[in-house]
């Protein structure tokens, strides 16, 4: 896989969030995804990007352009620093929430990506990434 | 502070929602409505989202919010103009709006603010 363009934004405020829905989505109209498809990964990257914010305390999203047998995609990589999730299995299932959200941002995040990665652990963060093809 | 402005038509109130919302102009307005449709004794809401290019869990939730209170208060919510990406996104995310009315665009949206209202008021005058 190569990477053919990457920015790193912060997460700090709800402002952020749409920040990150405007680079995200001016990202994939460079590439030229549906608009299907863009609104798919937008969607997603505004989801993640408020777990970011209001679980994990404030993070920064990694956005990648990159390129696999000859395919182009996007690849949006979320880090926060915050309490971390014990169960990933219960956090990912819809309806399931510690907060006041409906529980639907990840496991919704998730349907919305053609690839999902999620890493954390209990006072080590969580970094969440996916992956969309055009 | 910004607002989304809410516009006064005759018995109606119409928001139309114009810009990428953060989530607290989100929550904002859902407060500003509730309070609205009090002071102004309206009978239906028509909310306006063609201009939306996205509707997440957050937006999806102050959508079924404000249908859900105004209904409390008596008032019919119409939510007009979702575009189609946004009505597959939505549907993908789990959210399918339940219990909110919705029409293709204004016109018909309110055709179905009429309707009801019409419905309301023969009810008053001829009940079973």
């Amino acid at each position: 896989m190569t990477i053919s363009r990457s920015e790193s934004l912060p997460i700090r405020s709800s402002g952020d969030v749409v920040v990150i829905r405007q680079r995200v989505r001016s990202a994939a109209e460079d590439v030229r995804f549906s608009i299907v498809g863009l609104t798919k990964l937008v969607t997603a990257a505004s989801e993640l990007a408020r777990n970011t914010l209001v679980y994990g305390g404030g993070g920064n999203m990694l956005l990648e352009e990159v390129h696999e047998s000859g395919r182009t995609g996007l690849r949006l990589t979320f880090a926060d620093n915050g309490p971390g999730i014990a169960d990933i299995a219960l956090a990912l299932k819809d309806g399931y929430t510690t907060g006041q959200g409906l529980g639907l941002g990840l496991g919704g995040a998730r349907r919305l990506s053609d690839e999902f990665h999620i890493d954390s652990a209990p006072g080590k963060g969580t970094t969440v990434c996916i992956t969309r093809w055009k | 502070m910004e607002r989304i402005p809410i516009l006064r038509m005759g018995s109606y109130l119409l928001v139309t929602v114009q810009v990428d919302m953060h989530d607290q102009l989100a929550q904002q307005l859902q407060e500003d409505l509730a309070v609205k449709i009090v002071q102004t004794g309206a009978r239906g809401v028509l909310l306006d989202i063609s201009a939306l290019e996205l509707v997440d869990s957050f937006i999806g939730r102050m959508i079924g919010n404000i249908a859900a209170t105004a209904r409390v208060l008596d008032v019919a919510t119409v939510v007009v103009g979702m575009r189609p990406a946004v009505a597959i996104t939505l549907v993908e995310l789990g959210m399918s709006l339940p219990g909110v009315q919705t029409a293709l665009n204004v016109e018909l949206g309110m055709e179905l603010l009429r309707d009801r209202l019409e419905e309301t008021v023969f009810n008053d005058h001829f009940p079973e």
